[in-house]
């Protein structure tokens, strides 16, 4: 019997592999992603497929569905192609979920992992400016920024950046503070390290699962939150956003409802396919919360 | 009565399945036990042998139906405890079956005082009165010798020490003198000193009560002070058993006889010559305090301090050991010297630079010339980092090149003993042992003037550990390599280290060469440590020819 502990046990499949192997086990996590995968498709083939300006008039105004199939899911008051919307929308609702996210997820992490690393007055100062943040209702802070900056759709992810940063800002903190004692940290800093480096090399990439998780949690929210502006009219009128469609569709939601109700299941389903596929990058990055 | 009565407990091929996937099929595969009423049975084996499993199955507490035993049988008192339903099991468990937990600290609700926690166990399974429960109870705390009972009675957990909660658990699973007592590591967490009055505590009730124990443990020094027999597993096989003497001085088996060859001798090096070699690490005046910082409106909580005066000499080529009890401050020394954490007062000169005293660019520069192996090997390696880049890490920051310091710390990957295939693997893929070896590569990657080493094996398993011990031993032999090595267990402190010093609540009380302090102790703390490390009448037969 042999009891050299200098025998290496054989090597794993690649990250990736086990990442893959992981998330398909989640049946949910699955659907998730094909969602996902049709919503970036059609706004990847938005003018390809049904070619058209959805802005344009393209048939005549209130077309129900299958009616005319040059319109197939309809017109509406202003005799838009509702088909064509949806696809451009997609293009506009995750544009602005994409850039949205990324920005509150930047702002998130500088100042979380400052507050979490250095502790002290450092993050007593900017823990208390987070919490400003956090008791304005973000719609609140999210209509007055608009209506400061304009509805530019520039200005408009921008402004659903900045009203959602406080919560990942808050998530990186903790995990800064738990991993900042934990003995790989000291390992750096007695390598003669720079806290820099410690902060974004050797944390942060330590720090990530759950921020990537909560980033679709995020993007579903910016989404909701373009669409809600939208529907107060407050959107970008030069853009087919998926809300503006719903809040133009309300004037006649009587009469024509698809007109409301086509935007809104693609809205539903977006934002279904975010939270299932956080779920699923949870299970995949963080398997040892569940048994 | 003419008939001998039925073992205690009697285990007869037990046999526990593990789910698909783990490392082998069965966690337990065949096991034959008996424990007479008045014995105690010390179950032994590394990490992983499925020792804890085997208390779960006689408590019927196993995670099923992932884990769950599939054959054999479990007769307490003659009586197949397998296939007995949950309300039965329960009526047995803490009456007749009793169990001792290792950490005390969480298997005490921290919500409830200790006498509502004893008075539960009373209220579940007696019909006493709360007067006569009280009086019980009270009685238990003093058999455990808790000082003062009555008010330890009104404790909560946290309010009395580890050793404290690990008696006020003995009294809760003695208090309906159950026939069986399982104690899974119940001294693992405590402190030589504590550790010794726990086992002469069970020893003793155990013999007024004449119950069975199934002692689980894998520290041989604790076999040699309590058991009367022992089993001896690997891997799930019963791979020895016989009575304590039998197996401790005279094993069989190759994977006992390497278990025990692999046991620390308590025999420190011979004196070696006072060395003439120069100073490379010296502390004087070192003192730290911990200021518990308040809350808003609660006030400055006390100062606690950590060390108070504290100077030593480390000489080239030397091994200083620090030994002390938690709490003694001794882990907050090897963070002071490398300026982990930072220190109140004194200085620590490295080669004659204050270390203490350098400004943050300075500090940076000096840190290549004095490198850490930490405690913990999976907590101290970045789980994000291939290995090869942990190594050349430290060089790259200080400016080699990175392709170099690639290369070089593949061929210390091949001086600690590693396959240099090893180089692009993470370090969850790596042993406990494997992982300590990394960490010494990458302290080794500098090329530093002095190592501190915290605890660097007691993370690990016995076997593990003597090989990591050689290896450190080696390679302070070859590379000529000063070491301060901060350790709680003597055995390994007489291993590795030429001259110890002995701390007491951050004070040393007492220094000087190895063979020295343990040949003939002066300050009472010391000879009280001594005389606690479990076992210290038996010496491992001299087995080395075996131990790969």
């Amino acid at each position: 019997m042999t009891f050299a502990d200098t025998e290496i046990a054989p090597p794993e499949p690649p990250r990736y592999v086990m990442f893959w192997r992981r998330y398909k086990r989640n049946r949910a996590a699955l659907l998730g992603l094909v969602l996902f995968v049709l919503v970036v498709l059609m706004a990847l083939t938005a003018g390809l497929i049904d070619p058209g300006d959805p802005l344009r008039r393209a048939g005549e105004p209130l077309t129900p569905p299958f009616m005319n199939w040059d319109t197939p899911l309809g017109t509406d008051q202003l005799g838009r192609d509702v088909l064509s919307g949806v696809f451009y929308g997609a293009r506009i609702s995750l544009l602005i979920g994409v850039v949205a996210t990324l920005v509150a997820i930047v702002i998130g992490v500088v100042i979380g992992a400052l507050a979490g690393y250095f502790g002290g007055w450092v993050d007593d100062v900017l823990m208390r400016i987070t919490e400003a943040f956090q008791t304005i209702p973000n719609f609140v802070l999210l209509l007055t920024l608009v209506a400061i900056m304009g509805s530019k759709i520039e200005w408009i992810t921008l402004a659903i950046g900045i009203v959602s940063w406080t919560a990942p800002a808050r998530m990186v903190r903790a995990e800064f503070m738990s991993l900042r004692h934990r003995e790989f940290v000291d390992a750096a800093r007695n390598l003669g390290v720079s806290n820099t480096s410690i902060i974004f090399r050797e944390i942060l990439p330590n720090a990530l699962p759950p921020i990537v998780v909560y980033a679709s949690v995020i993007m579903a929210l910016s989404i909701l939150m373009e669409s809600a502006l939208a529907f107060l009219s407050l959107g970008d009128p030069n853009y087919a956003s998926w809300g503006n469609m719903i809040g133009q569709g309300r004037a006649v939601l009587r009469s024509a409802p698809y007109c409301a109700v086509i935007p809104g299941i693609a809205i539903i389903l977006t934002v279904l396919s975010f939270s299932l596929l956080g779920e699923g990058l949870n299970d995949a990055l963080n398997p040892r919360q569940k048994k | 009565m003419t008939k001998t009565p039925p073992p205690v407990l009697d285990l007869c091929k037990l046999e526990i399945s593990l789910p698909k996937g783990a490392d082998r099929a069965f966690a337990l595969e065949g096991l034959d036990l008996t424990i007479n009423a008045g014995e105690i049975v010390c179950l032994v084996g590394e990490s992983g042998s499925g020792k804890s499993l085997c208390a779960g199955a006689i408590m019927g507490l196993l995670p099923e139906p992932h884990v769950r035993v599939t054959g054999g049988a479990i007769r307490f008192m003659g009586e197949e405890l397998r296939g007995k339903s949950d309300a039965e099991m329960r009526k047995l468990r803490g009456a007749d079956i009793s169990m001792i937990f290792q950490e005390p600290m969480t298997a005490l609700n921290p919500q409830k005082t200790v006498g509502w926690q004893i008075d539960e166990v009373l209220r579940l399974h007696t019909k006493m009165t709360k007067a006569e429960r009280k009086a019980r109870a009270l009685e238990m705390l003093e058999r455990v010798h808790i000082p003062e009972p009555a008010s330890a009675y009104n404790a909560y957990p946290h309010q009395i020490s580890g050793g404290q909660r690990q008696r006020v658990m003995i009294a809760m699973s003695l208090v309906l003198s159950p026939k069986l007592i399982i104690a899974d590591e119940p001294t693992t967490a405590l402190d030589v000193t504590t550790q010794l009055q726990i086992l002469k505590l069970i020893r003793e009730l155990q013999e007024e009560e004449g119950a069975g124990v199934l002692f689980i443990t894998h520290d041989f020094g604790v076999v040699a002070e309590i058991a009367d027999k022992v089993a001896v597993l690997c891997r799930g096989e019963l791979v020895e058993s016989g009575t304590t003497d039998a197996v401790l001085n005279h094993p069989q088996h190759p994977y006992t006889r390497a278990l025990i060859g692999a046991v620390p001798a308590l025999t420190p090096p011979p004196v070696k010559a006072a060395s003439d070699a120069p100073v490379v690490l010296k502390g004087t005046g070192l003192k730290k305090t911990f200021a518990a910082r308040g809350g808003l409106l609660s006030g400055k909580r006390k100062a606690v301090t950590a060390v108070k005066d504290l100077t030593f000499e480390l000489r080239q080529g030397e091994t200083l050991g620090v030994v002390g009890e938690s709490g003694s401050g001794k882990t907050t020394v090897s963070r002071i010297v490398t300026r982990l954490l930072e220190c109140d007062q004194g200085s620590v000169e490295l080669d004659g630079t204050d270390l203490l005293a350098a400004t943050p660019k300075e500090l940076r520069a000096l840190r290549q010339h004095i490198q850490m192996v930490f405690q913990d090997p999976m907590a101290s390696l970045n789980p994000r980092k291939r290995v090869v880049d942990l190594i050349a890490q430290g060089p790259i920051v200080h400016g080699a090149d990175p392709k170099k310091a690639r290369e070089d710390a593949k061929k210390l990957l091949e001086l600690v003993e590693l396959s240099p295939a090893a180089a692009n693997r993470f370090p969850h893929e790596f042993s406990g042992g494997q992982r300590q070896r990394i960490g010494i590569a990458r302290a080794l990657a500098m090329e530093p003037k002095v190592i501190v080493a915290d605890e660097p094996v007691s993370a690990l398993d016995v076997s593990v550990q003597a090989q990591v011990l050689k290896l450190l031993a080696e390679l302070r032999d070859r590379l000529n390599l000063s070491l301060l090595f901060v350790t709680h267990d003597l055995r390994v402190a007489a291993q590795l280290c030429d001259r110890i010093i002995v701390m007491q609540k951050g004070e040393i009380v007492e220094h000087g060469p190895t063979a020295e302090v343990f040949a003939n102790p002066q300050h009472p703390y010391t000879q009280n440590l001594l005389s606690s490390i479990p076992g210290r009448d038996w010496t491992p037969p001299s087995l080395h020819a075996n131990v790969a």
